[in-house]
């Protein structure tokens, strides 16, 4: 039953989004956003919906979520930190920024801590190429990380 | 007057704790009982003085940098607010050397005022170009823009104005104007610093080039990991449409232009432009063949110009003092002058506006002055993950179009990445097979599937198994990414992958030689 309600739910939530933006020209990708700023990720139940809303073919829409690395299909930890493994990063140890944080955390990339608190994800490029190497903390972005800045990181996501 | 202190909100220097200066700034100032007004203005792009705070005195701007929160107590007692001198002291900030020996032409403006401000934007000669060009014939806008030599600041360099005539002379019901702002290369952040720090230029640029073309609709298609972006140009278009800068009415012309802000979703590939015109109509980013050409079929199946975001950000300038004074910049085909973003293992990191023709040489140790790391340069790499890496030998090379083209490199969005003398290029060849294997869009098989090949193949090189053979290999799969994709992100990939393997043969010795080498 739960479940029941739970997926209606979504549905008219999802419903309510489409109907506030399906004006915009090519509103697929808006949408997408707007639904995972809802919901967290792109729940699996809401794709039907936006397949009937849009005139599109499930498959179509089920395509595009999983071309973009952005859209999640299970919701993210509390917080969620992306660290630049881009080029420019790596000319300033963002492998070994990367090692200590998955130690530190004792998970990978693309991965959640057990106790939800954080996921981890690699990012190519945040575009602060002469701050390296950077982060991204729930938007937040970090220049020029060091051990110190890693450890208040860690110890910010662990709290 | 209430003295004003300048504190950047570009996200550079927020990622280097602007935000925590402006906040102790602020409790100072309380507990001072000062009154004074603090700006949030952009980045004036030189990172390693980030975050760098300006005060206005009577003598002029004088700025303090890099200033960390625990410097700000002692900046009061040194009477900052008059200029006052401080460890952080830097002076004038146009007199920094590193900002002084720039041409700033499209980035004149960021970095001064609060990008926000209209009429901050208008009293450094904003709007000018636009009032001049809806005054103008279309078709003269056009020639304009193609007589000052602009060439596509995105990377591949095809003259802007040939582009802009295309979509003029093509009939169409509804034309757009498509600003690429996926800026996904490492080591450029240009099109994010004039977001940021100078947003109207961008809107500008856009609203000429919808004059110029007959398009009545913008669209600026921005990465999502660049959230600061965002929220200035949404802010910036609204004030713009509030002003009459955009709408039914530009300027009070009878010309039509308005835009709308999108969001990317994290997929590289979407930079290329065919696949972001897919990912603006809601479809998954796959290139599309050319032709038919943008211009002709682009968005919607519509004429479509689409530019990258300091194409269009350098048109206002152009407008405003002539296709002449833009021109007399530059060397041979490469006209005008170009943002350099020197990034990574670099002591001056940041952006560096100039007219085209220094050599690598003088970009990397003159104004970069080597590395964070102290250790020599070993090598650059030159226009993000699709460039090629050059080593020192190089170095003579001049920053043009050209140039870089006749030793098997390319410009790019003219970032360039320093890197010291502990970087292993077979990691980096690696690397630039795995990152296009990670972002490829799947369209064209050597670029889907020859990227892992290419990844499995480096690694038996890299664990010595029939090295030599193993990189004939990896030469030859090059050659039928290079020829075989339809995009740059197959086609390009080569470059960093045969650079490194042409320019560093060390590196990619079988393991126990390398071991015994060192």
């Amino acid at each position: 039953m739960t479940m029941q309600a739970a997926s209606t739910e979504i549905a008219s939530r999802t419903a309510a989004i489409i109907d506030e933006m399906k004006g915009l020209e090519g509103p697929l990708l808006p949408i997408l956003h707007s639904i995972q700023e809802e919901f967290g990720h792109v729940p699996k139940d809401a794709l039907p919906v936006i397949a009937d809303g849009l005139n599109l073919s499930r498959a179509e829409v089920h395509g595009v979520v999983t071309f973009y690395h952005d859209f999640r299909a299970r919701p993210a930890g509390r917080h969620v930190l992306k660290l630049c493994q881009a080029e420019a990063c790596q000319s300033m140890g963002s492998d070994a920024v990367a090692a200590k944080v998955k130690r530190l955390l004792g998970i990978d990339f693309h991965e959640t801590t057990r106790d939800g608190s954080v996921t981890l994800e690699p990012v190519y490029c945040l575009g602060l190429c002469a701050c390296s190497p950077s982060a991204m903390l729930d938007g937040e972005v970090i220049g020029r990380l060091d051990d110190e800045k890693i450890e208040e990181i860690v110890a910010e996501v662990r709290s | 007057m209430i003295p004003r202190i300048y504190v950047p909100c570009d996200s550079g220097a927020i990622a280097l704790g602007a935000d925590k200066v402006a906040r102790a700034i602020e409790a100072e100032l309380k507990e001072r009982g000062v009154e004074a007004k603090i700006v949030r203005n952009g980045s004036r792009g030189a990172y390693f003085l980030e975050p760098m705070v300006e005060v206005a005195t009577d003598n002029g701007r004088v700025a303090y940098g890099p200033v960390k929160p625990s410097d700000v107590k002692s900046l009061f007692d040194g009477g900052f607010l008059n200029g006052g001198h401080h460890k952080r002291w830097l002076g004038a900030p146009d007199k920094i050397p590193f900002l002084a020996k720039q041409t700033r032409l499209t980035f004149a403006r960021c970095g001064i005022n609060d990008p926000l401000s209209l009429d901050a934007y208008k009293s450094l000669g904003g709007l000018r170009g636009l009032q001049n060009a809806v005054a103008m014939a279309p078709a003269d806008v056009v020639k304009q823009v193609t007589e000052s030599g602009l060439r596509g600041r995105g990377g591949a360099g095809f003259p802007t104005g040939i582009k802009w005539k295309t979509v003029l002379d093509t009939a169409g019901t509804q034309k757009y104007i498509v600003c690429n702002a996926d800026e996904g290369d490492s080591a450029t952040f240009a099109d994010r610093m004039i977001m940021e720090g100078d947003p109207f230029v961008l809107i500008e640029g856009m609203a000429i080039a919808g004059i110029a073309t007959g398009a009545t609709k913008g669209f600026v298609y921005i990465r999502s990991e660049y959230p600061h972006a965002v929220a200035t140009m949404n802010k910036a278009v609204a004030i713009a449409r509030k002003a009459g800068v955009l709408g039914l009415s530009v300027l009070g012309s009878p010309n039509a232009f308005d835009m709308e802000i999108r969001v990317g979703a994290g997929a590289y590939v979407c930079g290329e432009e065919t696949s972001l015109l897919n990912s603006l109509e809601g479809k998954r980013g796959v290139v599309r063949a050319k032709p038919p050409l943008p211009a002709i079929q682009g968005l919607f199946g519509k004429p479509t110009v689409i530019n990258n975001v300091i194409s269009l950000a350098s048109v206002p300038i152009i407008m405003d003092k002539g296709a002449a004074y833009y021109k007399d910049f530059g060397m041979g085909r490469s006209r005008g002058t170009i943002p350099i973003q020197i990034a990574g293992n670099v002591r001056n990191g940041g952006l560096f506006e100039t007219a085209f023709g220094l050599t690598l040489g003088e970009i990397v140790d003159d104004i970069g002055g080597g590395t964070a790391s102290g250790r020599p340069v070993k090598a650059v790499q030159v226009g993000g993950p699709l460039g090629a890496y050059f080593p020192r030998a190089l170095f003579d090379t001049p920053f043009d179009y050209e140039e870089f083209a006749k030793r098997d490199g390319l410009i790019g969005h003219a970032g360039i990445t320093v890197f010291d003398d502990t970087a292993d290029m077979l990691k980096q060849a690696r690397f630039a097979m795995e990152f296009c294997a990670i972002e490829s869009c799947g369209k064209c098989t050597p670029c889907r599937i020859g990227s892992t090949r290419g990844v499995e193949v480096l690694d038996k090189v890299a664990a010595g198994i029939e090295a030599e053979k193993n990189l004939a290999l990896v030469t030859d799969l090059c050659n039928t990414m290079k020829f075989g994709s339809l995009c740059a992100l197959g086609g390009f990939t080569p470059y960093p992958v045969m650079s490194s393997i042409t320019h560093f043969p060390e590196d990619f010795k079988p393991a126990p030689a390398r071991v015994a080498a060192e």
